[in-house]
């Protein structure tokens, strides 16, 4: 089961960036690149070789296998259908949230190595907004665990439909909205970063990555990937209960993820992005909601008594 | 003694007025320093249009021209210095010191022939220009230096991260805010003016004139021809002149449709960037269907035209102007209501009146900030005169006034080529071209021909010898003034916002660099 969490991920990493960036282009009137063309790009810069500058150190040569290995590693915290993934133990949340904040710190300090001023800034904001999300991811697990009672990633989802109260199931709404903007905040697409950017200045991620080349872009390409279907699959893990068949919960997993890739799409298309300065406003709103959604559970829970 | 400006010995002369060289009077650099400070202190319907130097039998001869608003004139003040000893001798008191909008002349000035310029506020090279007199390197550049832990410096370019044109930008920043930028430029120095007097052939200086800024090719090329033919004497019937005016309308609504689809490349708002994108294109197409170049390369010639404006023609011109209306209304009506664009654009990059009246910023720049600059209202040709037409003006002067002049001019010619239309009388046979063997221009005369490009007020001015040859052609892109906007706007500006106000400015690289 743990080899089918991994291999639905990789699908799904393998057909997002396609899907987003064709509901975009269909959106905008225009043809559009075929599904598999961020694969082949990925492909093709496996092919290549790697370029170093020498100002850089040992750190910007590592980064791009750590980062990968990072996140690869957190995915194989995820549960699917109600089991629990290949590594699951008491509050592996925890873990998982700060193995992907490792990668992040890992590529800031790979950016800082190049000594470009470009990166620094890019870096610099990275780290700001990374800081400033960390408390609405967190603040959503701690809701669910006060929910369901319970602490692992696969115990927390098995329960969460089967709270005492059907509130529980606005819950998973609100938290299933959360994750999609912290998705986006974290794959740096819009409002906050603009992927499609060619001007360094108004950068955030993908300045980062400006120096690195060939093998190595792959590598922090397809961690990229695969954070976007991680993302995706804790979305996905609220709708797939363990009394479904297991094929109906593969199918809904795959609809989950179609439907997490063509909302980031339509999410692009018909708006501009912040102002840079708004960003940390705007991110510290998502926070603020999960508070909300906190407070909502402590309430209920009885842990917070209201007089 | 100050003289009073409405006393002043200078002479005068019209839009497209060709006049005798020995016309003008001469003055000393002492009462020529009084007489234009005078002048230019007394108000907002004065500014600067040009100010340059040339090698004239024994003397360095200068000319300023001033432009007159109010009453659609233009004031030229001479003064000259002798060639007998060395050019780098000289030491003359800085007009900007008192008149801002100076500086980037006497700049030029001092790059170009030597002269120094006593209190000046910031004299360095314009362009490393290749044919100067000033040897400074481009590495020695001057820039403006700090000497902080606290502050860093950020560098963009020559080589652009967009691949537009090359341009230096260096910013000075504390955290994300910029102090202070400043921009150096002169990177695609081509010699244009030198060019000029080099081909002698008229149709090689108009396709020269043609290519100074590719996306205002119908602009410098229709100031150059006008110029040319007035200064040869050479009447161009209502017609054509019709015609050259509705390609410069044209052009505008081009680049108009090109600034607010890539203002939306900025904001990452997809969708109207790839309207007004699409829009542009057919805008373009119609040049092509004209006169067989998408940016109207072709289509201005001296005396007549190749490509006659026929009724089918006209018929999809109409047409044409039907569909980008109410199309691009239809995506401003979305884009300008839709919060996440305003909250982009809105008190960013301001600039104020007061700061573009004294940088002399013309056109566009201007306009948004309510300061009135524009060729068409102050010193209209024939055609523009017999026009209904009031320059848009806004007054926030920040990067939505920009956006939202776009999207008002776009408007604003289309009713204009639509009044163009309707005065054109279809007659289809046209003169064809002048070329050389017909066109002598005056001995020893000096022709201004200012026009409002889509950007603002272009300027070439042309002086000719005994045989009536180019001894001077001294071309001015309105980018000229108004880099220093640009440069005004980022300060206290977070530098990301940078590239949105470029793209809000749109200024010519290469139209600067000449």
């Amino acid at each position: 089961m743990a080899a089918l969490s991994i291999l639905m991920i990789l699908i799904s990493a393998a057909v997002i960036p396609g899907i987003i960036s064709i509901t975009k282009a269909k959106l905008s009137g225009r043809k559009g690149i075929t599904l598999f063309q961020p694969l082949k790009d990925i492909v093709r810069l496996f092919r290549k070789g790697n370029v170093y500058s020498t100002t850089t150190s040992l750190i910007f040569q590592i980064t791009p296998v750590i980062h990968f290995a990072g996140i690869f590693c957190a995915l194989l915290f995820l549960p699917f259908s109600g089991e629990a993934g290949l590594l699951s133990f008491s509050g592996d949340f925890l873990f998982f949230a700060y193995l992907l904040a490792f990668t992040k710190f890992m590529l800031i300090i790979n950016a800082m190595d190049t000594g470009s001023g470009f990166e620094g800034m890019g870096a610099n904001r990275e780290a700001l907004y990374s800081m400033l999300v960390e408390p609405a991811f967190f603040t959503i697990m701690a809701s669910l665990v006060l929910l369901t009672g319970f602490t692992s990633f696969q115990e927390v989802y098995n329960n969460v439909h089967f709270g005492d109260s059907s509130l529980s199931y606005l819950f998973a709404a609100v938290s299933i909205y959360l994750l999609v903007q912290i998705a986006m905040v974290e794959n740096s697409r819009l409002p906050v970063d603009d992927p499609r950017t060619h001007l360094e200045l108004t950068m955030i991620h993908e300045v980062m990555v400006l120096d690195n080349s060939g093998f190595d872009l792959g590598l922090i390409m397809t961690g990229n990937a695969f954070k976007f279907a991680i993302y995706g699959n804790l979305i996905a893990n609220f709708l797939l209960p363990q009394s479904f068949p297991l094929v109906a919960n593969i199918a809904i997993y795959l609809v989950v993820q179609l439907l997490f890739a063509v909302t980031v799409g339509l999410l692009e298309s018909f708006r501009a992005r912040n102002k840079i300065a708004n960003n940390p406003q705007f991110i510290i709103t998502l926070s603020s909601i999960a508070l909300v959604l906190f407070f909502s559970v402590l309430i209920i829970t009885h842990k917070l008594i209201l007089d | 003694m100050i003289t009073s400006p409405k006393t002043s010995r200078a002479t005068t002369v019209k839009n497209y007025q060709t006049i005798l060289l020995e016309d003008v009077l001469v003055m000393s650099y002492q009462s020529f320093y009084e007489e234009v400070t005078a002048m230019m202190r007394d108000g907002e319907s004065y500014h600067i249009v040009n100010y340059f130097a040339f090698q004239h039998r024994l003397v360095l001869k200068f000319i300023c021209i001033i432009a007159i608003d109010s009453n659609q004139t233009l004031r030229v003040f001479s003064h000259e210095l002798s060639l007998k000893q060395p050019l780098s001798s000289y030491s003359l008191p800085s007009i900007s010191a008192e008149i801002y909008q100076f500086h980037i002349f006497e700049r030029e000035i001092w790059e170009n022939h030597g002269i120094y310029f006593e209190n000046h506020p910031w004299l360095k090279p314009v362009r490393f220009a290749f044919d100067r007199a000033n040897t400074m390197k481009v590495n020695d550049y001057p820039f403006y230096k700090i000497d902080s832990e606290e502050l860093h410096e950020v560098g963009v370019g020559p080589i652009h991260a967009g691949v537009i044109e090359p341009g230096h930008f260096r910013f000075i920043c504390n955290g994300e805010m910029v102090l202070h930028l400043e921009i150096q430029l002169g990177w695609q120095h081509r010699g244009v003016e030198k060019l000029y007097l080099e081909k002698t052939k008229l149709l090689q200086r108009t396709v020269l004139s043609e290519s100074i800024a590719g996306d205002t090719a119908v602009g410098h090329a229709c100031t150059f021809v006008m110029g040319i033919e007035s200064n040869a004497g050479i009447k161009v019937d209502t017609e054509l002149a019709i015609e050259r005016t509705i390609g410069l309308e044209l052009e505008r609504v081009a680049m108009a449709l090109f600034d607010l689809s890539n203002l939306n490349v900025g904001t990452a708002y997809q969708l109207a960037s790839s309207v007004y994108g699409a829009l542009r294109t057919p805008v373009i197409n119609y040049f092509q269907a004209w006169c067989g170049n998408r940016f109207g390369k072709g289509l201005i010639r001296v005396g007549g035209t190749h490509y006659p404006l026929t009724a089918e023609l006209q018929q999809r011109l109409k047409k044409l102007l039907y569909e980008v209306e109410w199309r691009s209304e239809e995506m401003s009506e979305k884009a300008f209501n839709l919060p996440s664009e305003q909250s982009r654009f809105e008190e960013i990059g301001k600039v104020t009146y007061r700061q573009m009246y004294l940088i002399g910023a013309v056109g566009q720049a201007a306009k948004a900030a309510g300061l009135k600059r524009d060729v068409r209202w102050s010193h209209p040709d024939i055609t523009y005169q017999s026009l209904d037409f009031k320059p848009v003006t806004l007054s926030t002067g920040d990067v939505w006034a920009r956006f939202l002049l776009r999207r008002l001019e776009l408007l604003q010619s289309i009713g204009l080529i639509r009044q163009l239309l309707s005065i054109h009388s279809n007659i289809s046979t046209r003169p064809k071209p002048r070329y050389d063997d017909t066109v002598n221009l005056t001995p020893n005369s000096l022709t201004i021909s200012i026009n409002e490009g889509w950007r603002g007020e272009i300027c070439h001015t042309m002086v000719t010898g005994d045989e009536g040859e180019l001894i001077r052609y001294k071309v001015k892109d309105p980018s000229l003034h108004n880099w220093l906007a640009l440069a005004l706007s980022l300060r206290d500006l977070e530098i990301s916002d940078f590239p949105i106000n470029n793209k809000s400015y749109n200024l010519s690289y290469c139209g600067f660099d000449l």
